[in-house]
């Protein structure tokens, strides 16, 4: 998937994969993160 | 006489207790059934053919490991799903401390109410009396407060209509009690917020008098500081996380020489307050720490729209509350490494494998050992059985299989041997979704047992906090601690 340029909202888990982390993947592929946020379902 | 610590020693935990109250009719009071349920003409109606009895809930398996009476491994080789099959002669106390019916845990958090806002039902109050001043730990001779008069319907509904009392309303639709305001403009003194402070003060008082009350035990008035660490921020408009959970607990307890302060880190909290008490102790400080904790309310009921969906009980209907004794070395006690806490640290990332890294392997390798020195590690030990039919996965097996990933990275076992890493060295959950106990605390007096009378050597425990919930930081939190047989025994 390419995400050079493209706006991205990270969504991530706390148990699973942070949305910080999300969003730093997001971001050196190129992607303008523009909300990060982390979900905790306990 | 207790032995006094070398200047090399270690805190040991000398006493857990672990504590439910079976509450359903609280259970629409929790944050998300009063939420979801705000167009629904007849909540109470609406619930009644999910909540449980208090049989059901006593007998339910995993409430009788939370207290004791089984162990981690009998609940996985049971058969599930666990509510459906109960655990024959399950009683209501076990060694851990108890299940308390409904009745008499509403006559509790009437004793617990220093103003006078929650009035219970004449009916109520005059069914819970007898039965807690027979309490073998609350009785009377507790010496804790009368439950108090109940009062009529008429004054309940006065309180309601014109007083903006919160209403207690029993899963059969009785009116049961009601909850003031604790003042006409604030928010944070509002009978909902106000009834999970005392919710969470009860149950945490009911913890701390069962481990008073044990053979054996610290005397009340040797008891000089107590942390709280559950999930209530007691305060008022003016300071909203105020405090002081803690010596409210321990003056109802009895506890006329303690003082006491709360710790706060989202579900993280009770590790970090091990942490502190145990610090306390090895300082020198104090000889004795109690670390509390009481229930949260406004987590009943969190994922019951999954039940209601699935068409299974509620089996989020039970508040929890546990008490700890941090102490000197005695000898026997298990101990504290304090010289082996695992920190998420604010650098430490958010990458699943970096904090796993932060929270398990740095500190052991700091003593000199890997993953594979644990016998046993307790992590989040969320019930499946609330969080699967909700969707939420198992939150235990997860963290342990992410654990397992981490013992394959660092070449300690075969990508083949997860498996039986996860069994061997996991458990299942079996905690009630209550937060901040659900993280890591519930196995810790099963922990106690195992290494001491039991053949384990060394267990871990990892409490995860949700730091972002708050909007004032990306971050999780974390905190590892290790608990290690005491050399002397």
């Amino acid at each position: 998937m390419n995400l050079r340029g493209k706006k991205v909202i990270a969504l991530g888990e706390r148990d699973g994969v942070p949305g910080p982390a999300v969003a730093e993947c997001a971001s050196r592929a190129g992607a303008e993160v523009v909300l990060t946020l982390t979900a905790c379902y306990v | 006489m207790i032995p006094r610590m070398t200047p090399n020693g270690m805190p040991a935990i000398r006493a857990v207790s672990l504590v439910l109250a079976h509450v359903p009719s609280l259970v629409r009071l929790g944050s998300k059934p009063l939420r979801a349920l705000r167009e629904v003409k007849d909540p109470v109606e609406y619930l009644r053919p999910h909540l449980r009895d208090w049989d059901a809930a006593r007998t339910y398996a995993p409430n009788q490991v939370f207290i004791g009476n089984l162990g981690v491994d009998d609940l996985a080789a049971r058969l599930v799903p666990w509510h459906r099959h109960p655990v024959a002669g399950a009683g209501r106390f076990g060694p851990d401390g108890e299940i308390m019916p409904e009745d008499e845990f509403l006559g509790l958090l009437a004793t617990c109410d220093g103003f006078d806002l929650l009035a219970l039902a004449g009916e109520i109050a005059d069914r819970a009396r007898p039965a807690l001043d027979a309490h073998p730990v609350v009785g009377r001779e507790s010496g804790r407060p009368a439950v108090p008069a109940g009062v009529s319907a008429a004054v309940l509904d006065e309180r309601i209509e014109r007083h903006k009392a919160t209403p207690i309303v029993g899963a059969d639709g009785k009116l049961l009690g009601a909850m003031l305001p604790g003042h006409d403009e604030d928010d944070t003194l509002t009978g909902q917020v106000l009834l999970e402070n005392l919710a969470c003060k009860a149950t945490a008082a009911l913890a701390l008098r069962h481990l008073l009350a044990r053979p054996g035990a610290i005397a009340t008035s040797d008891v000089r500081y107590v942390m709280s660490c559950g999930e209530e921020a007691v305060g008022d408009r003016y300071q909203r996380g105020g405090g002081n959970v803690a010596k409210a607990v321990a003056e109802w307890a009895g506890c006329a020489r303690a003082t006491g302060s709360d710790v706060k880190a989202f579900c993280c909290a009770p590790m970090h307050a091990l942490m502190l008490a145990g610090a306390l102790v090895r300082s020198g400080l104090h000889d004795d720490v109690m670390v509390v904790a009481g229930g949260s309310l406004a987590k009943l009921g969190m994922k019951f729209q999954g039940h209601v969906k699935h068409a299974i009980p509620i089996v989020e209907d039970v508040l929890a509350g546990f008490a700890v004794h941090v102490a000197r070395d005695d000898g026997v006690s298990p101990v504290l490494r304090l010289d082996a806490i695992g920190r998420h640290e604010v650098g430490s990332g958010s990458a699943p494998l970096a904090i796993m890294k932060a929270l398990y392997s740095e500190p052991l390798a700091r003593i000199g050992l890997t993953l594979l020195d644990v016998d046993r590690f307790s992590l989040e030990l969320h019930n499946p059985e609330a969080t699967e039919p909700a969707g939420s996965g198992n939150v235990p097996l997860n963290n342990y299989r992410t654990l397992a990933s981490l013992a394959v990275v660092e070449k300690l076992i075969a990508r083949e041997a997860i498996d039986e890493f996860v069994r061997t060295r996991g458990m299942p959950g079996f905690s009630p979704t209550q937060g901040h106990i659900a993280s890591a605390i519930p196995y810790l007096a099963h922990a106690r047992r195992g290494l001491t009378e039991g053949h384990l050597t060394r267990t871990m425990f990892a409490g995860k906090g949700s730091l972002f919930l708050g909007r004032m930081t990306q971050l999780p939190d974390g905190l590892s601690l290790v608990l290690e047989r005491n050399s002397a025994s």
